[in-house]
């Protein structure tokens, strides 16, 4: 089944075209990660996605039920978890948490509110107004509010901004299973090792628009390939292999060159051509590419 | 009464201004009671607006109605200007709550404060007077009614302002001149004929006059005609904040 069905969607701020036709098709079970850069219209997507923002035009459906039409079902299905840390001044956690999970419809709800603090290291703030947390204590309490209905789909918004590696480790671990439990979890962020730890698949948007979206694995073969990092005490590289370099490095013995390489039977006949022209390597290096090198050549480019 | 939601809105809204009694609960009962001591002290026996009514007895049902009027403005007004500035109205907006829902649970926590200040007034107030309940069911009603009005004025107010100085100008310019140009003080038959007319215009004199109906068995006018007026004024305010909900009206961008 379909978690997230998103068609088309345009939102237009003035001037701004903050989505040009979005589509993307997310399945039930899925971690799916939405990352790019800063202005590139993961919020508004994700506002749109939560009712916070209509859209111009286009549809999304949660779980076939769409999000304005057909609000009431959508928003049942939906945890979302706001970018900016907002909270209620008024409350305590235990308020909080017991009031959003009323606004659901569940009045008597303890056990798995107990049980959502206890995974996010939130017990002993239970009594604790909200104005005095801290805010890494304040973000536990956003995630908790977020799953306090059990929603099949979740969806985080820089969940771990300006939070402390303690909280990240508690967060994935409990996003972690969940989501083996069989929740879909859509995540942005800007850590893209967390992404590439987390993501089983992912959409890169810039400028509103998508311009990529695969499986993490088949990301990072198609797009970059791996990098084969030599350090050469003597000799040069050969013109004709300048093209290959992402990263030359002078070095007090020598000189390191990162090359770009696409298949693993690549590396001998790199090996050999260098031995050829006279090159003496001293160390020798593979590198798998990461999100970040993806990440950073899609935006390069503007597209896949 | 209501779905789950609906009654969870209701008793955080309610539970908000609670935690909070001393300002907006007990300070609004103290400012009614000098209200009453200084225009009572002053205008008692000079003043006589109905036949064997003293002006003190007058005046408190003004007083308790424009307590009732002011703070369920407040309450409504001020939590959604809060929620929007801080942002957690997010809370409520990724919810399954209803327009009709979202309306209903912040006019009746607004109905709730302003009834609670106006009954916390009146068990002050009521001392200094020798009061009557010719028609307490017209007390009730208009209470009931004002409290609505009011709070579904907050609501669209709070709706529409993005600063709190925004709702400072609806509460000053728009709320006030209204409140206290509706008779709290005076009877309008004792006003100029110009003025006497304008204040037909005013919703609030209705609002008033009828609650007082309901203490003496005497009004400016008919109280079933200000029933109906009062009636349509919130039936016409009820659409519209409904209206702006449904739209998502500068709460869904």
């Amino acid at each position: 089944m379909t978690a997230i069905e998103i068609s088309n969607v345009e939102k237009r701020y003035k001037s701004l075209q903050a989505l040009g036709g979005v589509s993307l098709s997310i399945e039930e079970g899925e971690f799916f990660g939405l990352l790019g850069p800063n202005g590139a219209g993961k919020t508004t997507l994700i506002s749109i996605i939560a009712g916070l923002i209509r859209a111009d035009s286009g549809s999304v459906k949660i779980h076939g039920h769409e999000v304005v039409g057909d609000f009431r079902a959508a928003r049942k299905k939906l945890g979302v978890v706001p970018q900016e840390l907002v909270f209620d001044p008024f409350f305590t956690v235990r308020e909080t948490l017991r009031l959003q999970s009323g606004y659901f419809g569940l009045p008597n709800n303890d056990k798995w509110i107990d049980e959502v603090m206890e995974n996010l290291d939130l017990t002993n703030k239970a009594d604790t107004n909200m104005r005095a947390l801290s805010g890494g204590m304040k973000r536990r309490v956003l995630v908790a509010q977020a799953l306090v209905h059990k929603p099949p789909v979740i969806v985080l918004d820089e969940p771990t901004a300006g939070v402390d590696v303690e909280l990240r480790q508690t967060l994935w671990k409990f996003i972690s299973r969940l989501n083996r439990e069989g929740h879909t979890v859509v995540l942005t962020t800007h850590y893209l090792e967390e992404a590439q730890a987390m993501c089983k698949r992912v959409a890169m948007l810039k400028s509103g628009k998508v311009v990529a979206l695969d499986t993490m694995s088949a990301l990072i073969r198609r797009i970059s390939g791996s990098q084969l990092i030599v350090h050469m005490t003597q000799g040069e590289l050969p013109e004709d292999m300048r093209h290959l370099i992402t990263h030359p490095e002078p070095t007090e013995t020598g000189r390191k060159y990162s090359l770009r390489i696409n298949d693993y039977t690549e590396v001998e006949q790199i090996l050999a051509r260098l031995r050829q022209s006279g090159a003496v390597i001293d160390e020798m290096q593979l590198q798998q590419a990461d999100l970040e090198d993806i990440f950073l050549q899609i935006m390069d480019k503007g597209a896949l | 009464m209501g779905s789950t939601g609906f009654r969870t809105l209701v008793y955080k809204e309610t539970l908000r201004f609670y935690k909070v009694a001393t300002q907006t609960i007990a300070a609004p009962i103290l400012t009614a009671m000098l209200y009453l001591l200084i225009f009572g002290h002053v205008l008692e026996g000079r003043v006589t607006v109905y036949p064997g009514v003293s002006y003190t007895a007058f005046l408190i049902p003004g007083l308790v109605m424009m307590s009732v009027l002011q703070n369920s403005f407040a309450n409504s007004s001020s939590s959604l200007i809060q929620s929007k500035i801080t942002g957690n109205l997010v809370f409520v907006l990724l919810t399954p709550l209803s327009h009709w829902e979202i309306f209903s649970a912040y006019t009746i926590a607004a109905m709730v404060r302003g009834i609670a200040v106006g009954l916390g007034v009146f068990i002050v107030t009521a001392w200094f007077a020798h009061m009557s309940f010719v028609w307490p069911l017209w007390i009730v009603v208009f209470a009931l009614l004002g409290a609505a009005i009011l709070g579904t004025m907050g609501l669209i107010a709070g709706i529409w302002a993005e600063k709190f100085d925004q709702l400072a100008a609806f509460q000053n310019f728009l709320i006030m001149p209204l409140t206290f140009l509706s008779g709290v003080f005076y009877s309008i038959h004792s006003l100029p004929p110009f003025w006497l007319t304008v204040s037909h215009l005013n919703p609030f004199f209705y609002m008033i006059d009828g609650f007082r109906y309901g203490f003496f068995g005497q009004s400016d006018i008919n109280p079933w005609t200000s029933l109906a007026i009062v009636s349509a004024f919130l039936v016409v305010l009820a659409l519209l904040a409904i209206r702006l909900l449904r739209s998502g009206y500068r709460l869904r961008h």
